[in-house]
């Protein structure tokens, strides 16, 4: 089993983002990295200058690094960075929008969970135009994940293994919504928020997370103790999404599990332990609601 | 501009077509499509009397196949493509890849409109359903300004078609898992969103809560309507401030801005909601008929004319409004 770590979904400091990757490179045992902006467009011109030394520190240390695209394209601008990613990037774009793809013309590329690919149908017509894997939409159920992996043992598969799920995308911002501004002026409130900005229930229960234009789970997916079933299905990469709880050790975690060093109910309890009391959610892979989470360990253990 | 109206059952595939809709759209008695609401519909007889009497009257039948189809279960969508075309539907509205490329490769001659599901929201991501899959038609979703329409069709030869009016949906269409997250039903896999089976709703001192999935939507006070809990119309609790965090109970009239849509070059405008009575199609229908009558022949449109009919009784201009960014 791969493991893949996300693109950064929030605003981070510019120095910290930095810092965040050359510790990854120093001490994650991931195989791949995404890096760029995915959520919001306004968001990249305060790393793009770091964008080169990142890229160099991650592929120096071995790991294999890949460009991920925009996941909603609306603004001129925006077509203009798309198009330019896909058709001069030295390295392999995860295309998180349709609007990249029409750039790439069958040039290789990866999937990224952004884009819907839900059965198998799709998946050929991607991969007969350049796709090399995919990461799937994390509301697929196991179900789903083992047929396409079927049906197309050729192509690595990925599913959202650890982090926030981003459930939706809009072209307004909330963050700004929130702090009584609009996007186009929105005083990039969103970096208040390194992790996301809690959004509750009426009753005071966890539910979502704000980020931008991006709505995400409050819980962080959590797929370890589903380590040795992805494994038998044949589903190559976990994605671990980054949060700022300590990513190197959450990767730690995760690689041990899946090579058998400690079990998922270990694993399980470390990464309570790393994630300091937020709650884990695995319901999408068990066709359930997404927020909840299965344990395979018995209640009032660990 | 063509006015696309909902058909949720026969009779009010009927009703759009007696008030005068200029097509009607509507869907299989299944997961694939986007209104697989219990008691709405059609069975494939049912679409092939109904495209008969749309034919009749001289208006057109538009099937939307707009869910993403099931991993080992191709074949329920493709059936639904083969009786569209069966039935002599006179475009499919789809959202897969998959099952676009079955269509452009089975029936290269029907007309294939991307759905709002697709989220293709720019010239770049049009182009590629069209010269891909001979898309002929785009619906956007509800998320773009008036300007950023008109130069989208500047940039495409691809037909337009927006939203004008009903529920708003505020997250990029096709892209969203919140349903699934609270009830484990998404409107991309099986066609509902924040479905009635997962409400709840409970009343302890006056206060109304509704409840989806078993998370809390929204609470009402006394002589308050409690709304229908739609997880995106629901009030939640931030460091910042509780209440509607992503958009008010609002629904869509974009009834005033039909001169600046025109001028925009939208092909065809579209309303939603398939799910309502046929009271409301025909008011509705109608409405838009006389305001586009209004619009031919240079007359003011008035504002809130539908307003009685909205979700709240509280309207919005949506996204063509810039600022609501």
């Amino acid at each position: 089993m791969k493991l893949t770590l996300g693109p950064v979904l929030y605003k981070w400091e510019p120095g910290a983002w930095r810092d965040f990757y050359f510790r990854i490179a120093d001490e994650a045992p991931v195989d791949a990295v995404c890096i760029g902006e995915v959520v919001c467009s306004k968001r990249l011109p305060f790393f793009q200058d770091l964008l080169p030394e990142v890229m160099d520190r991650l592929g120096a240390a071995g790991k294999e690094v890949l460009l991920s695209s925009l996941a909603f394209v609306t603004l001129e601008r925006e077509r203009k960075q798309i198009a330019s990613l896909a058709r001069d990037a030295d390295l392999l774009v995860e295309v998180n929008d349709i609007t990249a793809l029409t750039h790439m013309a069958g040039r290789p590329h990866t999937i990224g969970p952004y884009v819907n690919v839900y059965n198998e149908a799709t998946l050929n017509w991607l991969v007969r135009n350049g796709t090399r894997r995919v990461c799937l939409p994390p509301e697929l159920p196991a179900s789903s994940v083992g047929a396409l992996v079927k049906a197309r043992p050729d192509v690595e598969v990925e599913v959202w293994a650890f982090g926030r799920i981003p459930l939706a995308i809009s072209a307004r911002c909330y963050h700004a919504r929130l702090h009584k501004l609009t996007k186009d002026n929105c005083q990039f409130v969103c970096g208040k928020d390194p992790d996301g900005l809690a959004a509750d229930t009426l009753d005071g229960q966890a539910f979502l997370a704000v980020n931008g234009v991006q709505t995400l789970s409050s819980s962080y997916a959590n797929l370890i103790e589903n380590l040795p079933d992805l494994a038998s299905m044949g589903v190559a990469s976990c994605r671990l999404s980054p949060q700022t709880c300590d990513m190197a050790a959450v990767s730690e975690v995760f690689r041990n599990v899946a090579d058998g060093r400690l079990g998922p109910d270990e694993g399980r309890h470390a990464l309570d332990l790393i994630c300091d009391g937020v709650s884990f959610s695995n319901g999408f892979l068990k066709g359930a609601a997404g927020a909840r989470y299965q344990t395979l360990v018995a209640a009032g253990s660990g | 501009m063509e006015l696309i109206c909902p058909a949720g059952t026969p009779s009010s595939l009927r009703t759009a077509v007696d008030a005068g809709a200029d097509a009607v759209y509507c869907g299989f008695r299944n997961e694939t499509n986007a209104r697989n609401f219990p008691g709405l519909n059609f069975s494939p007889e049912e679409l092939v009397e109904g495209v008969a009497y749309a034919h009749r009257h001289g208006a057109k039948v538009l099937v939307a196949i707009n869910t993403f189809p099931r991993a080992g279960a191709l074949e329920l969508w493709r059936k639904a493509v083969d009786d569209a075309v069966a039935a002599g539907a006179d475009a499919l509205i789809l959202c897969d890849i998959g099952l676009m490329a079955y269509t452009a490769e089975t029936y290269p001659d029907i007309r294939l409109h991307v759905s709002v599901q697709a989220a293709a929201a720019n010239p770049d991501a049009i182009r590629f359903y069209v010269e891909r899959f001979n898309a002929k038609r785009v619906v956007l979703p509800r998320v773009l300004s008036v300007p950023e329409i008109a130069a989208i069709t500047r940039a495409t030869t691809c037909e337009v078609e927006v939203f004008v009016f009903g529920g708003l949906c505020v997250m990029a269409e096709g892209r969203c898992s919140l349903s699934s997250y609270a009830t484990g039903l998404s409107p991309n896999m099986n066609g509902v969103c924040s479905p009635a089976s997962h409400v709840a709703y409970e009343e302890a001192s006056g206060t109304v809560t509704s409840r989806l999935g078993g998370f809390t939507i929204n609470k009402f006070g006394k002589g308050e309507p409690a709304a229908y809990p739609t997880l995106c119309k629901g009030r939640f609790k931030t460091e910042l401030s509780t209440g509607y965090i992503f958009e008010d109970p609002v629904s869509l009239d974009a009834a005033t801005l039909l001169p600046g849509l025109r001028d925009a070059g939208v092909k065809a405008l579209k309303i939603e909601g398939r799910q309502r009575s046929r009271a409301y199609i025909e008011n509705v229908v109608r409405s838009f008929r006389e305001a586009l009558s209004a619009l031919e022949e240079g007359r003011t449109i008035p504002a809130g004319m539908l307003l009685s009919m909205s979700e709240g009784q509280s309207n919005t201009l949506g996204a063509y409004r810039k600022t609501w960014r």
